[in-house]
């Protein structure tokens, strides 16, 4: 099947304590409009749930949004199960609030992109299609 | 790094999770892999049992999924735990091809729980209630050994009974304040119910739902009035439906409300799946409509494998050039077609 042809699924995710997925439901919904399959899983995931639903949904794709400020707890050890699960080639993105000096360790780290309250979906949606699919 | 997946037949049987996911995405989109591995397991399919969820967007069926599967997980009385797998349907949009699947936010008590596996699915075009590749993704997974599937279609109104054949026992999951007692009695979905359910009913106007499809189930079988009649009521969410004492070879439906939610009427609606299970199975009705399902699929694949063949033998050309002809109003759709396949058929 040409690449073309075949969905982009993605896992819209928020783990940790967060108490609103506004901004999850806009990069979902910008995904979607963009063409992609978004498996969404809802507010107050643990990284073990996150991995568990990449698995079982074979997604090429998650998104973390995180507003919390846990993301240096939070993120490598959604990695690490990533990882755990055989799912290390799934890229993993970032979004929320980040501290501008905590994103080169989150890439150091195999974060595919970060994505702060600025950026535009289209952005977004771009990096996102374009880490699956190399131009 | 983890090296190519593995998707082998095998490793889905020996119960490897991540080549179980990896199969489920060759076969939503039909590659060849997916053929070879489908035709490998289909002899170790048959032995899970296939429950559908349907009804309107916003009944709860996501909710009573989640409790259904966690009473599979735990037991009964009456029924040993078992393995789940469940199959979540949503719409994907006609405009772009993109979906929201959303029905894992409302199961997020079956996480952590090796023995359950969860499947989002988008319909991809397909306006039965069901993806095409729905049938297949449960095979793979009756395959991979779960002992009950789950299968959940999208937010369904009057027309979207696939799931009538693609599982054993079909449950419609209705709610208070969706419609008037002539909605009750239209064809379609509710005729597909093997079990009928009122979710939500602790919500103003589930007597008066209750009420109305009771009155449309009597009207579809007379012979459950008697049971109506001296059974009494079915006000309260606390009221179990009576069974009536019918012959073994006619399965009157029956209304149960549920609170998803609360979990409440859950293990009620759970023993009336079973025991539609087991009047299936008792009647014989369980090989027919296997037989009958299957046939109905053979007949759409032989139709679309001669359907591709006969194009590929006629032409893009061809086609194009008839379609022109319609188009222009030159010739109708059934003559053009005919006049096709009349260069490729052999004279009667």
């Amino acid at each position: 099947m040409p690449e073309s042809e075949r969905q982009i699924r993605v896992l819209v995710a928020k783990p940790g304590l967060d108490g609103h997925d506004r901004g999850a439901k806009i990069i979902a919904r910008a995904l979607r409009d963009a063409g992609m399959e978004v498996v969404y899983t809802g507010l107050r995931q643990t990284p073990e749930m996150i991995a568990e639903a990449a698995l079982q949904e074979d997604v090429a794709v998650v998104g973390l949004s995180i507003l919390s400020g846990a993301h240096m707890a939070l993120v490598p050890r959604v990695l690490d199960l990533l990882r755990a699960n055989g799912l290390g080639d799934v890229k993993l993105f970032v979004g929320g609030i980040i501290p501008d000096d905590d994103v080169p360790a989150l890439k150091a780290l195999g974060v595919a992109g970060v994505f702060g309250p600025g950026a535009s979906t289209e952005v977004i949606v771009k990096a996102v299609r374009e880490s699956v699919r190399p131009a | 790094m983890s090296g190519p997946p593995n998707v082998g037949a095998a490793a889905v049987r020996a119960g490897d999770r991540r080549a179980l996911a990896r199969l489920l995405t060759l076969v939503e989109n039909a590659t060849p892999a997916a053929e070879a591995a489908l035709a490998e397991l289909y002899p170790y399919t048959g032995g899970a049992q296939l429950i559908g969820i349907t009804g309107p967007p916003g009944s709860g069926k996501s909710s009573l999924v989640n409790e259904l599967a966690k009473l599979l997980r735990r037991g009964t009385p009456a029924r040993p735990p078992v393995t789940v797998a469940i199959v979540a349907v949503d719409p994907s949009s006609p405009f772009t091809g993109g979906a929201i699947l959303g029905d894992r936010i409302r199961m997020r008590d079956l996480a952590g729980d090796p023995g359950v596996f969860i499947r989002s699915m988008a319909s991809r075009g397909s306006l039965g209630g069901l993806a095409r590749a729905t049938a297949d993704v449960v095979r793979v997974l009756d395959a991979a050994g779960y002992g009950a599937i789950l299968i959940e279609t999208v937010g369904a109104g009057q027309t979207e009974v696939d799931i009538a054949r693609a599982a054993h026992t079909t449950v419609v999951v209705e709610a208070p304040g969706l419609g008037d007692d002539v909605q009750a009695i239209k064809a379609g979905l509710l005729e597909a119910a093997d079990v009928l359910v009122v979710n939500k009913a602790d919500q103003p106007g589930a007597d008066s739902a209750l009420k109305a499809l009771r009155a449309s189930l009597d009207l579809a079988h007379p012979i459950a009035r008697r049971w109506a009649a001296a059974g009494g009521g079915h006000h309260r969410v606390t009221t179990v439906a009576t069974e009536p004492e019918a012959a073994p070879d006619v399965w009157l439906v029956p209304l149960l409300p549920t609170i998803a939610i609360q979990g409440q009427g859950t293990e009620a609606l759970l023993a009336a799946i079973d025991r539609h299970r087991a009047y299936l199975q008792t009647s014989g009705e369980l090989a027919r409509r296997e037989r009958d399902r299957l046939a109905h699929e053979l007949e759409a694949r032989l139709r679309d494998y001669l359907l591709a063949a006969l194009v590929d033998r006629l032409g893009q050309g061809a086609l194009a050039a008839a379609l022109d002809r319609v188009a222009a109003r030159e010739c109708d759709p059934g003559t053009a077609a005919r006049a096709l396949a009349a260069h490729l058929l052999p004279p009667a």
